[in-house]
């Protein structure tokens, strides 16, 4: 139980000690840390921990070496991953056989496994200390500061991180003052919108009422987004220490916690971390002794892509439907239950206490004019280095892509990068040049969203993408007012035909004009973004539609019935596994004797031959 | 509520009186109920309906608004094919049309035999794995149309095993 700031710092710095330890070696042992983030526990990073203990423990290694799973190092492309300490060799696709080596010729023999290490694809060096790799050179972390540092159970490791120094110092403030370095730093909430997150707590800190809430936003549904449950499974005092600060400041003594079903290891990490946070009296009565009290509580949500909506988030929590209704009022004056609320992204809330902590200035020093501090980004689609990753606002896209994503695999060319998800749009290879902050993206006509970003190459058809979003949303429409209701179904049906060749100059025509309606007429911001895929690609991609229109082609060979597949005759070598995989018999030939040749009005164009054929002879060329 | 069980009945409404102080506590119930039994019938929502006075018409909006939410029971393996915009740009949807080929259902249908349903994930997050498949929590990663078939194969050998 810590009672005071005075207990806080001194077990702060005891715990300081005790973590720094597990790095630089002071305490004489050996660790092998970890990494157990989603995209390694799914590619084996449990069994390579097990492993590691079963041979620490055969070899009598227990007094000299541990073992640390801690949270996700963010290039999930290369896991799953060891680190070892304190000489800081990182390796990476490691699988369970590779740990007898490594613990015989590094743990033991103090030797480097080479094999193991990060090959930079563009100069085919190896490197050995994660920090010289490219993927993490640009980054900065502030909201995901811990993670894959520390193990998100402890308690004591989070504190020798830094946890709870920012609320310390906050509850040392008056309220007021919270808000007003909130609004100095000029933070921006980080879940879609951008909006002033000081000034949406001066807002419900105006209000006069006994019962005021926090919420934190963790319904994360943009597809391909992750860096909410990353944080959450990573580092979930820091988003509780957030809501602590923002209920200190807005003078709320409840918070509710709304995160997604599908994310089943945040919540159970999020609500052990609650639990831990209590046991300490830093969730509760008298928080420090400063009189301030304040309880957490955990809602799920139960798979509905709009109450990441704030208004819809709250009639969720409410036991309701989750349906957006018209604002004003606005949560901050009429919210849950009727009262004061501040809905904030969890992001958001990771980020505050680094500003309690460090000050103001620390942070603003990273960012641009009108977008302090960084943002996280989910990288993902066509790009080398898939993972999670924190840079400072400003950071050209291009930076991005090609400096920390590593470019595009297999020699393709890049097409187009998509950020804010569903409500997003894509920036095509002219505009890479671009510094991101929340007003660039949105003059390019895409907007920050929550941060997924993925990339497209030239294989991607960008009719389809748009239909893929339009799809999303048309399911995801809760059904309350029109324009969204029909208009997205409206939208779907003219992409589906222009996908499949049957669309005239007309639809074409028609898609922008439900679209535009669309934008301006509905009444939460999920409509109004609905057809931000849409124009968005009409205006950078506008070729591909015509394509798919006048010419009944498609670019990229992507929509099923734009494409025709058939067997190059002077590559074909007779061998007949094209005719054998195909499902529906719509090859034929003798083999050895005669070429291969595709019945188009068989064929179901699954792709199989293409992938079976060992010498190229197939082709999507008409 | 003929054919619900007398301790059906005392389950569910000891769910609905785990959240008695609550102030609204409609979606814990159902989620519990649906984690429980993995489907939550009319019969089922009249229960809840009389132990918390909150009106059937309610309970029915709201199961069926939220995808969590099912009517019907669902298969014994949930083919769980992600469709998050990572996995779809690497051909997700191919996959997706594989698994309704093969066993004859769409997205969010159960195979007659009980045994499989397709579920179209919005997104799992394991975007570094794309296209991801989850079948009742084990993943299988980077996902190509040729291993489909196997992959159902697997799920029927082990049934064939188990009668």
């Amino acid at each position: 139980m810590i009672r005071t700031p005075e207990e806080l710092y001194a077990r702060a710095a005891v715990c300081k000690e005790i973590l720094d330890s597990k790095f630089n070696g002071s305490d004489g042992k050996i660790y092998l840390m970890i990494c157990g983030g989603g995209g390694c526990v799914a590619s084996g990073a449990l069994k390579l921990e097990e492993e590691c203990n079963r041979l620490i423990e055969e070899k009598g290694l227990s007094e000299k070496v541990a073992v640390r799973k801690v949270g996700c190092f963010g290039l999930c492309s290369q896991g799953p991953f060891i680190r070892v300490f304190p000489k800081d060799v990182l390796y990476r696709l490691v699988k369970q056989e590779d740990i007898k080596e490594i613990i015989e010729k590094d743990v033991i023999g103090g030797e480097i496994v080479e094999r193991l290490l990060y090959v930079d694809p563009k100069t085919g060096e190896k490197i050995a200390k994660q920090d010289q790799i490219p993927f993490y050179k640009k980054q900065k972390k502030i909201a995901l500061h811990g993670c894959g540092v520390i193990n998100p159970e402890s308690f004591d490791e989070a504190l020798g991180c830094g946890a709870y120094q920012g609320l310390a110092n906050a509850l040392k403030m008056t309220p007021q003052e919270v808000v007003i370095s909130v609004l100095e730093s000029g933070l921006r909430g980080r879940g879609g919108g951008g909006f002033l997150t000081g000034r949406k707590w001066q807002f419900a800190y105006n209000q006069d009422s006994k019962e005021k809430y926090v919420v934190c936003n963790g319904d994360e549904g943009d597809p391909g987004a992750f860096m909410d449950r990353s944080i959450l499974e990573d580092n979930p005092l820091s988003v509780i220490e957030g809501m602590t600060i923002a209920g200190y400041a807005i003078g709320a003594s409840e918070g509710y916690f709304y995160v997604r079903a599908e994310y089943p290891t945040a919540v159970k990490r999020l609500r052990h971390a609650i639990e831990m946070a209590e046991a300490q009296g830093l969730l509760g009565d008298d928080i420090l002794g400063s009189g301030f009290s304040f309880r957490a509580h955990i809602r799920l949500g139960a798979g509905a892509f709009v109450c990441g909506e704030e208004t819809a988030l709250l009639h969720s929590i409410q036991g309701l439907r989750g349906m957006p209704r018209p604002r004003p009022p606005f949560p901050a004056v009429r919210g849950l239950w009727d009262k004061p609320t501040i809905v904030n992204n969890v992001e958001t809330l990771a980020t505050v206490p680094y500003i309690l902590r460090n000050g103001v200035e620390e942070f603003t020093k990273y960012g641009t004019t009108g977008s302090k501090g960084t943002k996280v980004f989910a990288l993902g689609g066509k790009v080398n280095n898939v993972g999670l990753v924190e840079v400072p606002m400003g950071t050209t896209l291009r930076e991005l892509v090609y400096d920390i994503g590593g470019g595009i695999p297999g020699g393709k060319k890049f097409k187009a990068i998509q950020t804010g998800g569903p409500s997003g749009g894509c920036i095509t290879a002219d505009e890479l040049d671009v510094s991101i902050d929340f007003d660039n993206l949105v003059a390019l006509g895409s907007m920050m969203g929550s941060g997924g970003a993925i990339v497209m190459d030239e294989d991607n058809c960008m009719v389809d993408v748009a239909k893929f979003y339009m799809e999303f949303i048309c399911d995801e429409s809760c059904g309350k007012c029109s324009p969204c209701r029909i208009g997205t179904k409206r939208m779907l049906e003219i992409l589906t035909k222009i996908t499949e060749g049957e669309a005239t100059m007309k639809d074409l025509e028609e898609l922008e004009t439900i679209g535009n309606a669309c934008q301006t007429n509905s009444l939460c911001s999920l409509g109004q973004s609905a057809a931000n895929p849409v124009i968005s690609t009409l205006a950078s991609f506008y070729d591909e539609y015509l394509a798919h229109i006048q010419d009944k082609k498609c670019p990229a060979h992507v929509c099923k019935n734009l494409t025709v597949y058939s067997i190059i005759a002077d590559k074909c070598k007779r061998c007949s596994l094209c005719a054998k995989k195909c499902p529906v018999g719509a090859i034929s030939g003798i083999v050895g004797k005669t070429n291969f040749v595709i019945d188009p009005e068989v064929c179901v164009r699954c792709g199989l031959c293409i992938a079976s054929c060992k010498f190229g002879a197939i082709t999507k060329e008409q | 509520m003929a054919h619900l069980s007398e301790a059906a009945v005392v389950k569910i409404n000891e769910i609905c009186d785990r959240y008695a102080n609550e102030k609204t506590p409609l979606i814990m119930i159902l989620s519990d109920i649906q984690k429980e039994y993995g489907y939550i019938p009319l019969e089922v929502q009249e229960i809840v309906s009389e132990r918390t006075g909150i009106s059937v018409a309610e309970i029915y909006g709201v199961v069926t608004f939220y995808s969590f939410f099912s009517l019907k029971p669902n298969g014994k393996y949930v083919i769980g094919c992600c469709l998050g915009t990572a996995c779809y740009v690497k051909g997700a949807q191919q996959i997706v049309d594989k698994f309704s080929e093969i066993l004859g259902i769409k997205p969010g249908e159960t195979t007659d035999d009980g045994l499989f349903t397709i579920d179209a994930l919005r997104c799992i997050g394991a975007c570094a794995i794309a296209p991801a498949v989850t079948i009742n929590g084990k993943v299988y990663p980077h996902v190509e149309v040729s291993q489909v078939a196997g992959i159902i194969d697997e799920y029927k050998a082990k049934e064939a095993a188990e009668a």
